[in-house]
Formats: structure tokens, C-alpha cells, sequence
């Protein structure tokens, strides 16, 4: 017999469920014109630079197949880049190169692949094979973020990003995708990465959390997730608002890295954020949302409103 | 909230309307709410076409129907275009009379009725008609007493007298007689029969009609033959001998002569086109009594040709079917591929039957996905790519069809009902969603589809809805009204209950 929850229980909870998501929040505060900033990862690095936050440097941008015999050649000056389709969802067609060795390109696992797969891998990404409704789409290079070293131990051959979930340029939410041996190196919670909670008021984690159940260290490095404590947590709540001033999105999903040097640096948004997060934190989006209206409500101010949302979502006194 | 209200307001307005308008139909018109005992109609187009002569005056003349043998004439329909109409009573029949001062090109012209036999009793009794024998030249004449003479010996009584004498000019090798008669009367052996008949002084004509093949066109017309043992009427098939009037035989007229006559007009031809549905008997009747009372029924899917009322008949189950995927997706939170292309493997699925339908789809997906990984490593643009997959799925519904054509597999051709541009993108979904997510992926997609799609398949399927969705299109106007309040439904999706099933447990 499959053990479901009660609706009730979901309701006491606070979950936010897909539905009421879309109809209550993403349909209403999510105005559709404002898509093309978020879908549209360049138009967001493009925006993000003109209100000075900081995003991964821009190597490359290829649009036609005759460019990439030319782009491999280009990026023979870099050691190290990441190749991200410009219109890609869910983290689909991510590719990471961390090195080389003579000619061929090291990926984030490790593995080598010669040039011939590298520009296979942009003329399907170009073909529209990772993005969005499968439509034709550019490719981007850009720099690879050298993250954090404090992070290093959390995250297994991947970079550990941080999701916040903002709600009126109220942060609401968040938390930290590690990934595992189990997840192939990607931050997706249903592929078996840990998603740690994270208290919004410290930036220390609440829970750890991998396929649905408690854990307490990485189950590859065995790190102790309850030591972990976010560096620059002010910055990533700050650089969290932010976003939703410059898209206009009243509901947002924020990724962000921590750079070694840069510190916070915005990967990208999302209009469309996923539900996962209160898997993570093991609490429920819908009452922090309401309070994140009524602060809101209360004050247009930038800081005010982080200001509040410390103190009202804090879970470590 | 204002939208909310608005949607309430629109929602209720819909639903009540095709509420109140079924159940105005059902109780004030007397529609029948469920499905009950349905009666065959058929819908019977006349086609006359003909070749006017230059600068002459046109008359086209039909002998029309009448209600014999049980048939009952629900409606009629003349087209007539640039012609004078009339239809006017001669000698007890109904004659429709077209008529035009002059035209340039060959033309056609329509009649169509819609019938239903509520019983079949056998045509009414007549007394017996004077028989006049024909006018013969002498060797005729004597051929014809020769082969009297030889079927008298061979036979009973009259009855066997005429099932000897058709099976006699049915044959293949004939009796000298017989072969000489149909050689020198030169008409169909039918007439030659009649001739032998009215020789040997038995009462004799023909019945002339049509054979109902449902979906047929270009059915001309047929005769049976009709004669007096004495006693009674008896009619018979001047092809097979069978005796008594046949199921499918629509009767058009009891006698001999023409049914067509046209002057002024040359390369006349008559011929019918067929369709056949099964409509609830009370909904019959209503249609009878009342087709021209009522502005409604008038206005109703059954006043379109009944070829359209077909397409209707699908085209009203799919908001049914949409319903299903609303309910699937919003409330039990499935996942499809594709958020409609249930709904048109449902469709198939309607005319190959569940199982080879499912078994078909498989296979089609399944190989399909095994040649696509083929194309994966041929690295080739998006656009080419499902091209080649639309072609490669073509080849195999036609191996498909060929194979189980020769195995003698007849079901399994009905794969051509799949739609190919669907299966194809079905095909690279679930290709792409197998490299990216792996095997898990496809099968919940590809399972949850399937779900979907039998789930449509059963519920279109399902006679009541059939009868509603048909009779009571007006209540597709509720269905709207739900599927707007599902789209507006906030609470959570059963899937989602297993999916946050641990969060209760701190």
C-alpha cells in the first residue's frame, strides 16, 4: 500500500501545492511579457550587469552551426569555461570543462572528451535538444566559477548552487543543492542530490534532505551538513531581492554560487520555481508567503523588507 | 477576489444553460435522457445527373417513394438549384418534377429522404393482376412453350415454378431455350423471366429498390420480382431465388416502369449514396412527430447531412476526453507527453479497438525508439531529424499493415488511424527524454499517456456519454462550465500527497 499524506496534514503544513502555485502566484504576480528576462539567459546577464550584479563572465555567444569550428579554436585561450544553452531549462545541457590535457577537454567528473564531442555537444544545443519547447536555440561560453572552497567538501564533482525563493522582493525561502555520487554530479533533488535547508534570518542550515529522507552528512564526502553555515549571507539575500526588482517577477527563483574571489554570483532565475525547496526545509511555502505580502504591504523598502524577513522567518534564534 | 467571482459567474451561467436545455429537450420535448433501444436510420441520397441537349426545355421526372413494407419516410430533402420544383400526385404516386427553360452543361440534381423500418411486415396483399401475355415472334414463342412445358414437369406448384425458372436463367450451362430467349430479347434476364411468367399466366412484376449497404455510394438500383402462386404475393430474387422480402431492401416502388424520365437531356443516371445510424428510438419519433414544430430541433446536429452527423458524433466525445486530461493533470497530477496527444491516441484507439490499439502503439513507439537512437548518433539538426523519424514511422505502419494483411491479421490494419506527425514527436520526446532523464522518465510519461489515453477511450466509448454528447450537444456548455472551475482549482494534486507524503513525519 503506498502512503500518501493527508491533505489536511499538507494544508496544516502550508505546502504549496502545483497548482495553487500556478494559479495564485506564478498567474498572477508573474506577469508573461517578463519571461523573456528570465528564459533568456543572456538578456539576464545583460540586465544583471546594467544593476551591478555580479554574473559569470561572458567568453562566447554562438549562434549558427558554421561558427563552431572557429568558437573550439577560440577557447583554446581558456583553460576552463562552461558551455550553457542560452534558453535552457531545468539544467539541461550544462556542460563543464575544468581543464585540459594536451588536447582534450577534462569535464567536472573527471572524464576526457576530445573537441569533436565538445562541438557535437554545441551544434545540439544550437539544434534545440536542451531548451525550452525544443526550439532552436545559441549557445553561451562562460567562465567557470571557481566556488568556495568551505564548499567544497558539501558538494560531490559539481558545484553547489543556492536557491532563494523571493516573493515580492521578500526572500522566503532557501536553500542549497549538493550534489552527490548518486545525482551524476547535478544539483536535481529527484535525481539523488542533498537539498539542505537553510535559515533565512543566519544562512545556517535547518535540515538536509535526500530522496525525501533526513540525512546529516554528505553521503559521499561525509560532511556534517549542521556545521554548515553560508558565507555572505547578507549579500545573497541582498543580490535575492534584487533580482525581483530588475525582472519585475513578483515570484522568483534566484540561483546563485559562491565565487572563491567574486563571492555571490548570480546563475540564473527562474519564473517558474519548483516545489522541491520545501522538501528541503521540510516546512511549507504558503504561510511564509502570506507574511512576505503583508511585509510587503508594509514597506517598498529594499532593506526593511530582508530586514523583516529575518526576523519573522528565522528559524535559529 | 473579482477574476474568481467572474469565472463563478460564467461557470454557473454555462452549466445551467445546458442543464436547462437538455432537460427542456428531455421533459418538454421528449428526448430520452439515456441511451434505451435505437433504430437503424438510413439516410438515402438520390443522385441524378444528365447531360441537357443544346437549347431544349428540361423535365426531370422522379418517381418518389412510398411507405411499403414497413418503412416509415422520416424527412425529404430536394435540391434543385435554377430549376422550377414540384412534386405533384399522379395515379396514386408521388412524382418529383424538375424543370428549366434551358442549360449549357451537365448537371445534377438531388433527393434525399431518411428512413427506418420500425417493423418488417410483408408488402401488402393485392389482388392478383391480369396478366397480358406478351407479343413474341413464332420461334420465340415456341422456345418459350418448350421451357414451360420442361419447368412444369420439374415442378410443384407454382412457388417451385418460379424458383426453378430463376435458378434455370442463373445458371451457367442453360437449357438451349433459355439461352436462346436471353440472346434474342437482349435485356436482362430479369425481363426475360417476367416474359416467361406472364406466358405461363402467373401475375408477375417487379419490386424496385435499393440494397442498404451503409457508407456505400454509387448504388443503383435493384428489382426483385413479385408474383402470384395463386394464394398469395410472394417476392423473390431473381438472382439467388430467395423467397420473401430481404432485411436490407429499401422498397421504392411495387411495380414495373421507370423511375426516371428525362426529356431534353441525354446519358441520364440515377444513383444512390448511403448511410446508416443508429439513433435512439424515442428520438425518432420525437424527429417525426415534431421536425418542423420546433426551431430547436431544427437547429439540432441532427437537421446536417448524416455523413456530418458522423463527424459530430467524434467531434462532441473529444471535450469529454479533454475533461479526462483536465482531471488527470490538475487533480491526480499525472504526467503525460504531451499534453493532448492522449486524446488523439484515444481517437485512434477508437477505431483499432483497446487492445490492438495498445499493442500497436507499443510496438510502433518501441521499434520507433530503437531506429531513432540510430539517428541520435548521426548527430543531424532538429528539423531533419523528426523528418526522418516522420518517414521512418510511415515505413513501419505500411510493413505493419502489409505483414499482418498477408497473416491474414485484418485488425492490425487499422494502424493507418494512427496520426504519424503525433507518433513522431512522441517518438523524439521520448527519445530525448531517455538520453536526458533515462529509462524511469519515458515510462512514467509514457505510462501516464497511456493511462490517460485509455482512460479517454473508455469513458468515449461509454454508451451513455455516446448518447448524451450526441442527443445533448448542449451540455458540452456544462462540461466548459467544470473544466473552467477545474482551471482555477488551488488545492493539491494527489500525486502531490505521495510526493510530500514525508514532510508530515518531524
Amino acid at each position: 500500500m503506498i502512503k500518501l499524506i493527508s491533505p489536511r496534514r499538507l494544508e496544516e503544513l502550508g505546502i504549496l501545492g502545483m497548482n495553487r502555485r500556478y494559479v495564485v502566484f506564478i498567474g498572477k504576480y508573474n506577469p508573461r511579457r517578463n519571461y523573456r528576462l528570465v528564459d533568456d539567459k543572456l538578456l539576464t546577464k545583460k540586465a544583471a550587469l546594467e544593476n551591478n550584479i555580479p554574473v559569470p563572465e561572458l567568453y562566447a555567444v554562438i549562434e549558427a552551426q558554421h561558427q563552431i569550428a572557429r568558437a573550439t579554436a577560440a577557447l583554446a585561450e581558456h583553460e576552463a569555461f562552461v558551455i550553457k544553452p542560452v534558453q535552457g531549462s531545468g539544467g539541461k545541457g550544462i556542460l563543464v570543462i575544468t581543464g585540459r590535457e594536451g588536447d582534450q577537454f577534462r569535464k567536472s567528473s573527471g572524464t576526457l572528451i576530445s573537441a569533436e564531442e565538445v562541438r557535437r555537444h554545441l551544434s545540439n544545443t544550437l539544434a534545440g535538444l536542451y531548451s525550452l519547447g525544443g526550439r532552436n536555440d545559441r549557445a553561451m561560453v562562460e567562465a567557470m566559477i571557481q566556488f568556495d572552497p568551505y564548499l567544497e567538501k558539501y558538494s560531490y564533482e559539481g558545484v553547489p548552487d543556492i536557491r532563494v525563493i523571493a516573493f515580492k522582493g521578500v526572500p522566503v525561502m532557501a536553500m542549497i543543492r549538493c550534489a552527490t555520487h548518486a545525482s551524476d554530479g547535478k544539483a536535481n533533488l529527484h535525481q539523488g542530490a542533498v537539498g539542505v535547508g537553510i535559515d533565512i534570518a543566519t544562512g545556517k542550515s535547518v535540515r538536509a534532505v535526500q530522496h525525501g529522507h533526513l540525512v546529516t552528512t554528505h553521503p559521499d564526502t561525509g560532511a556534517n551538513f549542521d556545521e554548515l553555515q553560508i558565507p555572505y549571507w547578507d549579500r545573497i539575500l541582498d543580490l535575492g531581492s534584487r533580482c525581483v526588482e530588475m525582472t519585475g517577477l513578483g515570484y522568483l527563483g534566484v540561483d546563485i554560487v559562491l565565487d572563491k574571489v567574486r563571492g555571490p554570483v548570480l546563475l540564473e532565475l527562474n519564473a517558474r520555481p519548483g516545489l522541491a525547496i520545501q522538501v528541503a526545509n521540510m516546512a511549507g511555502l504558503r504561510h511564509r508567503l502570506a507574511i512576505a505580502e503583508k511585509i510587503a504591504a508594509e514597506t517598498d523598502d529594499h532593506h526593511k523588507k530582508i530586514a523583516l524577513a529575518r526576523q519573522y522567518f528565522g528559524v535559529h534564534a | 477576489m473579482a477574476s474568481r467571482n467572474q469565472i463563478a459567474l460564467i461557470a454557473g451561467t454555462l452549466f445551467l444553460l445546458g442543464v436547462g436545455l437538455t432537460l427542456y429537450k428531455a421533459f418538454s420535448l421528449g428526448f430520452p435522457l439515456l441511451p434505451g433501444e435505437y433504430r437503424e436510420v438510413w439516410t438515402i441520397e438520390s443522385k441524378i445527373s444528365f447531360t441537357p441537349r443544346k437549347d431544349q426545355p428540361i423535365q426531370v421526372d422522379l418517381k418518389l417513394p412510398e411507405p411499403l413494407a414497413g418503412w416509415v419516410l422520416l424527412e425529404e430533402h430536394f435540391a434543385s438549384s435554377g430549376f422550377g420544383f414540384t412534386v405533384a400526385d399522379e395515379n396514386d404516386t408521388r412524382e418529383a418534377r424538375w424543370t428549366r427553360q434551358s442549360l449549357d452543361h451537365s448537371t445534377t440534381l438531388y433527393y434525399k429522404l431518411q428512413a427506418y423500418r420500425p417493423s418488417s411486415p410483408e408488402l401488402d396483399d393485392m389482388p392478383p393482376t391480369p396478366v397480358k401475355k406478351p407479343l413474341l415472334e413464332n420461334d420465340q414463342a415456341a422456345a418459350m412453350e418448350r421451357l414451360i412445358a420442361l419447368l412444369h414437369e420439374q415442378s410443384a406448384d407454382t412457388d417451385t415454378f418460379v424458383a426453378l425458372l430463376v435458378t434455370e436463367f442463373n445458371k451457367d450451362n442453360q437449357d438451349r431455350d433459355a439461352e436462346f430467349l436471353l440472346g434474342t430479347f437482349e435485356e436482362s434476364p430479369r425481363v426475360v423471366m417476367l416474359a416467361v411468367l406472364a406466358y405461363a399466366g402467373i401475375p408477375a412484376h417487379e419490386i424496385r429498390g435499393i440494397r442498404l449497404e451503409d457508407g456505400r455510394r454509387r448504388q443503383t438500383l435493384s428489382s426483385l420480382i413479385e408474383f402470384h402462386n395463386g394464394e398469395r404475393w410472394v417476392v423473390i430474387d431473381p438472382e439467388t431465388a430467395n423467397t420473401g422480402m430481404p432485411a436490407n431492401f429499401f422498397v421504392w416502388q411495387r411495380g414495373s416502369g421507370a423511375l426516371l424520365a428525362v426529356s431534353g437531356g441525354t446519358d441520364s443516371d440515377l444513383q444512390f449514396a448511403l448511410v446508416s445510424n443508429s439513433l435512439p428510438a424515442k428520438a425518432v419519433i420525437g424527429m417525426e412527430q415534431r421536425a418542423h414544430e420546433y426551431a430547436l430541433l431544427d437547429f439540432s446536429i441532427y437537421a446536417l447531412p448524416v455523413e456530418q452527423q458522423g463527424v459530430f458524433k467524434v467531434l462532441m466525445l473529444i471535450p469529454v476526453a479533454a475533461l479526462v486530461v483536465v482531471v488527470m493533470r490538475l487533480l491526480v497530477g499525472l504526467k503525460t507527453s504531451g499534453t493532448f496527444m492522449p486524446i488523439l491516441i484515444a481517437l485512434a484507439f477508437l477505431q483499432t479497438q483497446l487492445v490492438t490499439g495498445l499493442v500497436l502503439f507499443i510496438t510502433l513507439v518501441g521499434v520507433g525508439l530503437w531506429i531513432r537512437s540510430f539517428l541520435s548518433h548521426m548527430n543531424l539538426l532538429l528539423v531533419s531529424r523528426i523528418s526522418a523519424v516522420i518517414i521512418v514511422v510511415i515505413f513501419m505502419m505500411a510493413t505493419t499493415a502489409i505483414l499482418s494483411y498477408k497473416f491474414g491479421l485484418d485488425r492490425a490494419l487499422t494502424v493507418t488511424f494512427f496520426p504519424t506527425i503525433i507518433l513522431s514527436w512522441t517518438i523524439e520526446r521520448m527519445s530525448i527524454l531517455w538520453e536526458e532523464e533515462g529509462f524511469h522518465e519515458v515510462f512514467l510519461q509514457g505510462g501516464g499517456s497511456l493511462l490517460v489515453a485509455v482512460l479517454s477511450y473508455l469513458v468515449m466509448t461509454n454508451r451513455i456519454v455516446e448518447h448524451l454528447t450526441f442527443n445533448f450537444p448542449e451540455l458540452t456548455l456544462s462540461l466548459l462550465a467544470v473544466i473552467l472551475v477545474l482551471g482555477k482549482y488551488t488545492g493539491y494534486r494527489l500525486s502531490e500527497l505521495y510526493r510530500f507524503r514525508d514532510l508530515g513525519k518531524q
